[in-house]
């Protein structure tokens, strides 16, 4: 315990200092680096514990209240079983209870993709750690100081990747913390699934991306989040964007206990484009945050931000999000939006979009919106026959379905939409 | 032509929203094959009446009865009395985005199909009587594939309400001012598909505000609306006499 703290530790937040002293003979340390990343990241901790409602960051999600338990630290010997793929031509690159795992008759051709377990690169000291940690980052403080392994991926230069890249962090209880580095060389072309699930046991993930792109790159990033019930997950996804890179963002996150999902994107070259596209069913007693935060910092770059929430059961979401424009990002075009569906008394939504604009001549806007199911819309269907419950999940259906319907790729519009009917028929 | 049964049976209906007496005293009979007119100077009840009818949650009935084939359909949520065969088709159809009108005609029918223990459809049989009715009713095909009523005008609208009512086939029609907003030959067009489905076991509640709709759908009987009663039945020459001289004389009686 370091001198200054100024409240009394949580019994999780203690957890985690625990685990930290128990583990420091096991974990991966050799290198001075990474053991002095570790011990700056740890040492933030300490300092700050669990980030207070204090910070603007994270105004709508107490973590000392919400998280509350912390999964055991001892990884039990669960099944090495990947899950089928989402597609069956897909490139599974796996992680299962942290360790990491690829089926042999997996393969594909080295001159386009390098793709390599973060467990070796972290104990021959090839790993880059974050040395800094901002107060409210704690997400990195936690995944620096106990990351054990990921995939770094290396896309070539050139190289359009027909396959998809599907990462499988599987954790079934317990814990485990997570990188996936992920470089996506000049004009290269790619489509990275990250597909963050397990069952219903008591667990603790955290899970950093990220994401490097060279001029003229393109890149589809589809995070799908099927957690059980007992899950807390701590996911950060930072991208940045060089000269013309067009990345687009699909968050479908169903499940969890606890859920903080960070994004934050960097369009540093002329011309750079991100698009969002996000889709929140919560149920249960779910708490899940979405803090995004998109910085402009090139001329002519674009950005839009679609996010759309069903709130269900006694959920809670919140989503934060702010657009930055820096003076030098002249005739940036930046937009976003979230709507939130509320479906049950007890469920409840927190929206905070934010501009921050020192461009001039920039096209910026933001949009929120709460409502319900729509009393017309509902008489209508009913009217034609269609029951009551039939009626409300065609209505929800139909408030997400252009952020699918945008996806230009078929069979993985039919995945999603088994994926998310499936979640609405078990809560509407 | 009509049958001696009574289809639609209202007795002594008392009716409210949100404290307010809507309905008073209703009493209404409609026959089997009956095709009767309500009319009514505006506010007198007449899109309440058949949203009654229908179902709609937030219209307490406090009194009386509503008899369909002689079941009160009181107890029944909007669906159920779907199922049974009472259609609305609404003054304002309402636009739902992200539903797309095939895929919502599909749903709608299947659902009636299975509630009555048939199979559900095959979907080229389904797409061929879609296409067939769409195209009588002089709708463009083009339609089919936008959400549900979205972007539609006005006459487009209450086309593809006729088109679900051809498609679903009800006992009981209920038509809520069909004509509002519909220029004569979309009228006529609208007129001449509601009278392909007049049969001897099929009947319709016509409620509007102009005799004109009588024209081309001619009534059995009219029945004159007004704060929520019948106030004057009779047959179609009570329309054209309305039509030539107001509602007041006929209120003013009542008053």
């Amino acid at each position: 315990m370091i001198a200054g703290q100024k409240t009394i530790l949580t019994q999780a937040e203690a957890k985690i200092i625990d685990n930290f002293a128990v583990l420091k003979g096991e974990m991966a340390q050799r290198g001075l680096l990474l053991e002095a990343a570790r011990k700056a990241a740890m040492d933030s901790f300490c300092k700050n514990g669990f980030p207070s409602k204090q910070m603007e960051s994270w105004h709508y999600t107490d973590m000392r209240t919400k998280l509350i338990h912390i999964a055991s630290c001892n990884n039990t010997k669960a099944d090495r079983l990947l899950a089928f793929p989402l597609l069956p031509n897909n490139i599974v690159l796996g992680l299962i209870n942290g360790q990491a795992v690829v089926s042999p008759e997996m393969k594909w051709k080295k001159e386009m993709l390098c793709a390599t377990p973060l467990d070796k690169l972290l104990t021959n000291s090839q790993a880059e750690l974050p040395q800094d940690f901002a107060d409210d980052n704690v997400i990195a403080q936690i995944n620096t100081a106990f990351v054990s392994n990921g995939w770094k991926l290396d896309i070539l230069e050139n190289v359009s990747l027909d396959k998809i890249i599907e990462l499988q962090n599987i954790q079934n209880g317990g814990q485990s913390h997570v990188r996936f580095p992920v470089t996506v060389g000049k004009n290269a072309n790619v489509t990275i699934i990250e597909r963050q699930s397990g069952n219903n046991e008591d667990s603790f993930i955290s899970s950093v991306s990220n994401l490097d792109t060279a001029e003229g790159s393109q890149v589809l990033w589809i995070i799908i989040r099927e957690r059980g019930l007992m899950s807390s997950e701590l996911n950060q996804f930072n991208a940045q964007l060089g000269k013309n890179v067009v990345l687009k963002l699909y968050v479908i996150h169903t499940g969890s206990h606890f859920l903080r999902q960070e994004i934050n994107v960097n369009l540093n070259g002329i011309g750079a484009d991100f698009q969002l596209r996000e889709i929140n069913l919560l149920s249960g007693k779910t708490h899940t945050d979405t803090t995004m935060v998109v910085r402009h910092l090139a001329e002519n770059t674009t950005s839009k931000e679609i996010i759309r929430n069903v709130a269900m059961d006694r959920a809670c979401g919140v989503f934060q999000g702010i657009i930055q424009v820096v003076k030098e990002a002249k005739k940036t075009d930046a937009h976003m939006v979230c709507n939130s569906l509320i479906l049950s008394d007890k469920a409840e939504f927190y929206t905070k979009p934010q501009l921050e604009i020192f461009a001039e001549d920039v096209s910026c806007g933001h949009g929120a919106t709460v409502s319900e199911i729509d009393h017309d819309q509902l008489f209508y269907l009913m009217a034609r026959g269609i029951p009551e419950v039939k009626a409300r999940a065609i209505l929800v259906e139909a408030f997400f379905r252009e952020l699918i319907e945008e996806l230009d790729k078929e069979k993985l519009r039919k995945v999603l939409w088994r994926l998310l009917d499936e979640c609405l028929q078990a809560h509407i | 032509m009509n049958g001696l049964n009574h289809m639609l049976e209202i007795k002594n209906l008392y009716a409210r929203i949100a404290e307010i007496e809507v309905i008073n005293d209703l009493n209404l009979t409609i026959k089997e094959g009956e095709i009767a007119a309500i009319m009514g100077p505006n506010g007198s009840g007449k899109s309440t009446l058949s949203y009654i009818l229908a179902g709609r949650e937030n219209y307490e009935v406090k009194s009386g009865n509503i008899l369909y084939n002689g079941q009160s359909i009181l107890e029944m949520d909007v669906a159920e009395r779907a199922i049974l065969g009472i259609f609305l088709a609404f003054q304002y159809p309402v636009e739902i985005p992200g539903v797309a009108m095939m895929e919502f005609l599909k749903t709608a029918m299947n659902a009636q199909r299975k509630a009555r223990g048939e199979l559900e459809l095959k979907i080229p049989e389904f797409l061929k009587h879609v296409k067939a009715v769409a195209a009588k009713l002089e709708m463009d095909i083009s339609m089919l594939k936008r959400p549900l009523n979205v972007g539609f005008s006005g006459g487009e609208k209450k086309r593809a309400e006729i088109l679900q009512m051809t498609l679903l086939e009800p006992k009981l029609c209920v038509l809520d001012e069909t004509d509002s907003g519909l220029d004569v030959d979309a009228l006529k067009i609208v007129a001449d598909g509601v009278n392909a489905l007049r049969a001897a076991d099929r009947s319709f509640l016509v409620i509007t505000h102009y005799q004109r709709l009588l024209d081309y759908i001619v009534p059995d009987t009219v029945h004159v609306l007004y704060k929520g009663r019948i106030v004057k039945s009779g047959d179609k020459s009570l329309a054209l006499y309305l039509e030539q001289n107001g509602y007041t004389d006929i209120i003013g009686e009542v008053t």
